[in-house]
């Protein structure tokens, strides 16, 4: 029989060039209170509170901050959670 | 002002109190129903678009998610309705789900508010106040910055009277 050395199949994942994940941003008002705007973090992205009053003292000294990353439906998602508790929330490419 | 009181946030609330928020929370029911309309700057920070550079995929996104929001934001202002008296004085008690209904509410409230009254990053309440006062004591540019700013503050009470959030 004929010894016929096996065929390696690569795994080559397809990365197309612009497949980078997305980000949900929060941008920095006038209004929003500092403890609410902390509140919405823990509550919507179940952060502990050092993590949730990071985010927001950067949004409130950077003017914004990248608060979620991930697939474009699930940070659309997020955003529009976040409109509902009334941040103002975009979707961008990371 | 709201206080913790075992698993409610609870407060009383003086008739002009029991006023002013059924007033406020009424606007911003009327706002988003008979009143909807896409160029108030008021709509356009509750509703901001989704992606500042892409009207089309704002739009697009707009059409699918804006009925459901617009439902929460009536429902949310709905729930202040709901808890406070008819008339008159009284005490109001919040259960977890009711208080965060509550706090949404009242920021929309405030964002609205905020929109009609300029409010910028700068803005010192106090000397707006003042200011809005010398002019015209009687005004409703008085009225509205008193509000608000018993709006800003009745909401952070509400805040520190919330049970701990459990971390995921």
């Amino acid at each position: 029989m004929p010894q016929v050395a096996p065929v390696e199949t690569p795994q080559i994942e397809e990365v197309p060039a612009d497949d980078r994940p997305w980000v949900t941003i929060v941008w920095d008002d006038p209004v929003n209170l500092m403890s609410y705007v902390t509140w919405v973090f823990q509550k919507l992205f179940g952060y502990s509170r050092d993590k949730a009053e990071e985010l927001m003292l950067d949004v409130h000294n950077k003017g914004k901050a990248v608060v979620s990353t991930g697939a474009r439906e699930r940070m659309e998602m997020d955003a529009s959670q976040l409109h509902g508790y009334g941040l103002w929330a975009t979707v961008d490419r990371a | 002002m709201f206080r913790r009181n075992g698993n409610q946030c609870v407060a009383t609330f003086a008739v002009d109190e029991v006023r002013v928020l059924r007033k406020v929370a009424g606007e911003v029911v009327g706002l988003l129903m008979d009143g909807f309309d896409h160029t108030d700057p008021v709509v356009t920070r509750l509703f901001p678009d989704i992606y500042p550079d892409r009207p089309d995929d704002s739009a697009e996104f707009r059409l699918y998610t804006e009925g459901d929001l617009k439902t929460g934001k009536i429902d949310q202002a709905g729930a202040i309705l709901a808890a406070l008296p008819d008339d008159g004085p009284g005490e109001v008690r919040l259960d977890g789900e009711e208080a965060e209904a509550w706090l949404r509410a009242i920021n929309d409230a405030r964002l609205a508010m905020a929109t009609r009254l300029d409010i910028k990053a700068d803005t010192d309440l106090g000397d707006e106040l003042d200011e809005a006062v010398i002019h015209d004591p009687g005004s409703s540019r008085v009225f509205q910055l008193s509000v608000y700013a018993y709006l800003g503050y009745l909401q952070e009470s509400l805040l520190n009277a919330l049970p701990e959030i459990e971390e995921r």
